[in-house]
């Protein structure tokens, strides 16, 4: 067929015109740009993995999987094993995800769902957001000073009145899971109510509208139509809060005792991979860097596959939720 | 506690008002929003197993009367309403009345499709659950969508979330939830805004199916629209002489007189602008 606008000329007075080699230019440099920033975060992850493999790889020959599943850390003996410090990793970070999340969640609804007024709301956001400024040996020292010797008779208490229950097996006496767990919580809250503030913020009106037209009350409202459409943003949070408490060092190297035992005991100390790397390292002789290295890249290969498996989560969910 | 016996009194006096053909009775004075004076003088009757059509322009008001009849407008903070409204026997802005009780007996749908981020079951569920109703829910959930003209299309998706629908079917869906607990009346503002033509048509049928059973107040842009579904219609207006924009109602009436015969002139004036 014929081109029948082939004689056609654009409207007389119009402005139209193509971008100028420029523009085209400018375009191309800026996703460029971009690219090479992406491209260069994935390297800089490929690198760290490498160098780190290659020095922890004479140690993983040499301790192989036995390293995962001993508890003895002996360099005198040239034992080392980091089952105890697996165990505390995930028990400190499970303890403070249970707490630390719930006090999150409840805060961001606290401070999304029309509790407080505007400008309250803001001081109090303002307030849990400092909690993510203070440094983590501040933590530590309040931990030391503050927390131990206040939940000690609280502690030993239930220690004496139920000693059968496994949590409270132990006495409390200065450092231990227990006021680790608390200082963790406290340290991930504001991750966790961050998150899931936006969530919750990200609900359109008209969902709320939905809800209460139906004749819920507020707290009907939130159960059932709130919380479960703020469902994927609330688990990110409850995912870097994770994250973030797997790799937490230096308020748990102070807290939690330093102890290489496995132990379901709230109150006996424990120890944890960040803070037997901390602890360890400044000391260490020629023949402890192998096996330190190899304990980094297990506490790496953990955090990266909680990130994985959540993000793995999240897309699966997202998916079914459409919004 | 107090929800019970609010219940159990609007529940006492069903009996009695079922006599009369009043469903709700609004006399509205005025309502402000903050300092704003939105709305003045609208006195409306929402008559039992009819449709009544709110008309009129933009700002007038519609809404917000229509949002005022089960409590809706107590969402916002700076919502304000002098005079009564009457349903079942009882001031709804009483003392003793729990919004909550009356947004349970009657319903609403919304202008943009609402539904929750669930399955379309657990959509048309949600207020069965609420009630704490102990009987045969998937019956009634069948029931909800089949009235709402959802049943062909979603029977054997009922698992899907509601928000994989279209904009037509999730306003159906919407509709299906409104009615499944049987609320005595249902608001509707806008329903059909932001469907095609064909969605629209669905539920204009829709509208005219449900009257059998129910009592209906919509708000319509559409002046085709209200002549089609509405029984009554009740036109507002906004008054600018003080400098405000106050919206009134104008008069109400049979949608026929309203329409072909309307007795004010500001309701001819604006009729004749509609249709010129
Ligand atoms: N939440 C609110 N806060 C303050 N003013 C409001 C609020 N909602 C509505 N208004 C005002 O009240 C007046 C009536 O609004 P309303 O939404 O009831 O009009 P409407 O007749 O439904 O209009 P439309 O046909 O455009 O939907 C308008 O002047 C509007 O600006
Ligand atoms: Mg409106």
């Amino acid at each position: 067929m014929a081109d029948k606008t082939k004689n056609a000329e654009p409207k007389v007075g119009s402005v139209s015109r193509p971008p100028t080699a420029f523009e085209y230019g400018y375009d191309k440099s800026f996703r460029i740009l971009t690219l090479a920033a992406g491209v260069l975060t994935v390297l800089l992850l490929v690198y760290i993995f490498w160098k780190l493999g290659a020095l922890a790889a004479p140690a993983m020959r040499e301790y192989g999987l036995g390293f995962l599943t001993t508890v003895e850390w002996n360099p005198n003996k040239n034992e080392y094993g980091i089952l105890a410090e697996i165990w505390g990793t995930l028990y400190s970070s499970f303890l403070a995800l249970l707490f630390g999340g719930v006090l999150g969640i409840s805060v961001a609804i606290f401070l999304t769902q029309g509790f407080l007024n505007a400008r309250l709301a803001w001081v109090f956001r303002l307030i849990v957001e400092m909690l993510a400024a203070i440094p983590s040996v501040v933590y530590g020292l309040w931990g030391i000073y503050v927390l131990i010797p206040a939940i000690r008779p609280m502690a030993n208490w239930l220690h004496e009145t139920l000693p059968f229950i496994p949590f409270f097996s132990t006495k409390l006496a200065g450092p231990g899971m227990f006021p680790a767990m608390i200082v963790l919580s406290i340290m991930i809250l504001p991750t966790v109510a961050a998150i899931s503030q936006d969530a919750f913020k990200a609900i359109p009106m008209k969902i709320q509208e939905a809800a209460y037209g139906m004749g819920t009350t507020k707290w009907e409202a939130i159960r059932k139509v709130i919380i479960p459409t703020a469902s994927g943003g609330i688990f990110a949070s409850l995912v870097l809060g994770f994250g973030r408490a797997l790799g937490e060092t230096m308020a748990l190297a102070m807290l939690i005792g330093n102890a290489q035992q496995v132990s379901l005991s709230l109150f006996s100390p424990a120890t944890t991979l960040a803070s037997l790397l901390a602890s360890t390292f400044p000391e260490a002789g020629a023949n402890q860097i192998g096996p330190l290295m190899y304990a980094a890249v297990v506490l790496l290969v953990i955090t990266m596959a909680v990130n994985f498996i959540g993000t793995i989560i999240m897309n699966y969910t997202s998916r079914q939720t459409v919004t | 506690m107090s929800m019970e016996m609010e219940m159990n009194k609007l529940e006492a006096t069903a009996a009695q008002q079922a006599a009369g053909d009043v469903a709700i009775g609004a006399n509205i004075d005025k309502i402000y929003y903050g300092d704003f004076l939105a709305v003045r003088d609208a006195a409306v009757d929402i008559e039992k197993g009819k449709i009544t059509g709110f008309i009129g322009p933009s700002g007038c008001g519609k809404s917000t009367v229509l949002r005022s009849l089960n409590r809706m407008n107590d969402l916002i903070p700076i919502f304000r309403l002098e005079g009564h409204v009457h349903f079942l026997g009882q001031d709804v802005y009483g003392k003793n009345v729990d919004p909550v009780v009356v947004r349970r007996h009657i319903g609403m749908v919304f202008q943009q499709p609402n539904p929750f981020s669930m399955s379309i079951f657990e959509n048309v569920a949600f207020g069965l659950r609420l009630n704490g109703f102990k009987g045969d829910i998937s019956g009634r959930v069948e029931k909800a969508l089949r009235r709402a003209a959802l049943w062909n299309e979603v029977k054997d998706k009922l698992k899907q979330n509601g928000l994989s629908l279209s904009g037509g079917q999730q306003q159906r869906l919407c509709i299906a939830r409104a009615i499944a607990t049987e609320p005595t009346v249902l608001l509707m503002d806008e329903p059909c805004s932001a469907l095609d033509p064909i969605a629209t048509r669905q539920i204009e049928e829709l509208m005219l199916q449900l009257k059998k059973d129910y009592t209906v107040a919509i708000v319509t842009h559409n002046m085709q629209q209200a002549i089609r579904v509405a029984d009554k219609t009740a036109f507002f207006s906004v008054d600018m002489t003080q400098g405000g924009r106050t919206g009134f109602l104008v008069e109400v009436g049979d949608t026929k007189q309203v329409f072909e015969n309307p007795k004010e002139n500001l309701t001819k004036e604006y009729l004749s602008g509609e249709f010129s």
